[in-house]
């Protein structure tokens, strides 16, 4: 019998994988699918996992105020975080600032939020954006939010991890500074990552498939993930397969 | 000069003068909407708007209504609704300065504010545009320290810190629970002025559950009370974000046009309208 499942859902269990081993987890602004996938992993730890979900009252401990995060990474006390951007290039260059040139923007987005501090401290930082297109995954971005990589007398004991996209998982090796094609979701193709890639990357001849999420992941996932994430992002939630 | 810090909406939204350095807290912490309301009804101009650290559905409006002549932030999004309409077109045609930071290097600033002292390091930053563009920030050697670069922030000073609080007693002393920024805010910030959802007759800094939670009357400048003084912005655990009211917004701003007719609706409230 094979499993249905949506394609939030496998974003969401396949970043909760990449989780493993992790003590503490922290989700930033706009973040649904990570937000989720934080829980998830908190669920599956046996609660060895702490979790703190921005935007959140229940699912946040912070009790010194907004720049308890920032002190948090800062101390090597968060060994994972989250990052987008509208555009990211081959070199993990993240731009959530906007297009053209500075400070004339053609189109301008929120803001760098807290990237261009955090990208540089947590240990593993997961690029996730659902949208792979050319679009996002440019030669080279129009202003950096934050670098994927940083001149070596840099302070940087953190940085780029991982990159989960709505079409695959990519790895990034920080010595060479380029990304490598781990997996493509089902469904897609290798041909459709290249077609919608800015930017080279490296990869092995065969190129497995992303491994779908368990029955167990599903059902927690459509049941109490779906209840706690409602609170910071009810309009997520209520998006969500139950 | 007031002799008690408890005033009515308009007198507390009196006291932020054209031109003054404002600082707000981001959505959940405490958005004072109705004393924004006041401002945009008195027609300020040419604020310094900081969001701490990052601004929502208060900053675009208070663009979109030409309060702003600068705005320094990390970030302005209207969350789960996208982005910020006001804001994107405001900056589009000039009519406002954003100065674009990062979430921690605003409370680190606060916080060199908060001490005293005239600027403070940190880490991070060092090859971004945010830092390349800053018109404040410098790289130094760290003196302790051979070849290790690390930056270096200006104290941001508010002349007002202006939020919302779930409780305050008549001596001017303020509830904040867990919102710490608020804190640093207040001891940031020249004037501090808070809205809150209720008066207690009781003296919070006597209630030792409380009272941790509290920032001591020393600090506040003068204190209104608004029932639903966040409305529709949400308020950490006391109420949600008004869906309806925020996808009305959303829908109307897309457009000057539509900005300005949502805008009379919203001027035409009473003060301390509740909503229905």
């Amino acid at each position: 019998m094979t499993v249905q499942y949506t394609s939030t859902e496998l974003l969401i269990s396949v970043i909760a994988r990449l989780l493993s081993g992790c003590r503490h987890v922290v989700t930033g602004a706009s973040s649904p699918i990570p937000g989720s996938a934080a829980l998830l992993a908190r669920e599956l730890s046996g609660g060895t996992l702490h979790v703190n979900v921005l935007g959140s009252t229940r699912n946040n401990s912070f009790t010194n105020g907004g720049v308890e995060l920032f002190d948090l990474a800062a101390q090597g006390r968060i060994d994972a975080f989250f990052l987008g951007g509208g555009q990211i290039d081959g070199a993990a260059n993240i731009n959530l600032v906007g297009t053209g040139r500075y400070p004339d923007l053609e189109v301008r987005w929120p803001g760098s939020f807290g990237s261009t501090y955090l990208y540089f401290l947590v240990p593993r930082v997961i690029l996730f954006r659902e949208e792979h297109s050319r679009r996002v995954m440019v030669p080279k971005v129009d202003f950096i939010s934050a670098p994927g990589v940083s001149a070596p007398n840099t302070y940087r004991p953190g940085g780029p991890y991982k990159m989960v996209t709505g079409l695959g998982v990519f790895g990034f090796d920080r010595r060479r500074g380029r990304f490598r094609l781990e997996s493509v979701h089902p469904g897609h193709t290798l041909q459709e990552i290249l077609d919608n890639t800015g930017f080279e990357f490296d990869r092995d001849a065969e190129v497995p498939l992303t491994t779908p999420p368990e029955a167990r992941v599903l059902q927690l996932l459509r049941s109490r993930i779906r209840g706690e994430i409602a609170e910071a992002y009810p309009r997520f939630a209520a998006s969500l397969a139950n | 000069m007031l002799t008690t810090p408890l005033c009515d909406l308009p007198t507390l939204a009196a006291m932020i003068p054209h031109g003054a350095k404002l600082a707000v807290p981001s959505e959940n912490a405490g958005v004072a909407m109705a004393a924004t309301r006041e401002l945009v009804r008195r027609g300020v101009r040419n604020l310094h708007l900081i969001c701490v650290p990052v601004g929502g559905l208060q900053a675009d409006i208070m663009i979109g209504a030409g309060l702003v002549g600068t705005v320094e932030t990390s970030a302005i999004t209207l969350g789960e609704f996208g982005s910020a309409p006001r804001f994107a077109a405001a900056l589009g045609q000039k009519q406002v300065r954003v100065v674009d930071a990062t979430c921690p290097a605003i409370y680190a600033a606060l916080q060199a504010a908060q001490k005293g002292i005239p600027f403070i390091p940190l880490r991070g930053l060092i090859g971004t545009d945010v830092l390349a563009n800053h018109p404040d920030w410098k790289v130094i050697d760290n003196p302790f320290q051979a070849d290790d670069p690390i930056v270096l922030l200006p104290a941001i000073r508010p002349d007002i810190a202006l939020f919302h609080a779930p409780l305050a007693d008549r001596n001017g002393n303020v509830f904040i629970g867990r919102w710490r920024e608020l804190l640093t805010l207040a001891h940031a910030a020249r004037q501090t002025l808070v809205t809150v959802e209720a008066i207690t007759e009781r003296d919070l800094m006597e209630d030792v559950d409380l009272s941790p939670g509290v920032i001591p009357a020393l600090y506040v400048t003068a204190i209104a009370q608004v029932r639903q003084g966040a409305w529709p912005v949400r308020f950490g655990d006391h109420y949600p974000m008004d869906q309806e009211a925020v996808g009305r917004y959303v829908a109307a701003a897309r457009t000057e046009v539509g900005f300005r007719d949502w805008l009379s609706g919203w001027l035409a409230g009473q003060p301390a309208q509740v909503p229905a």
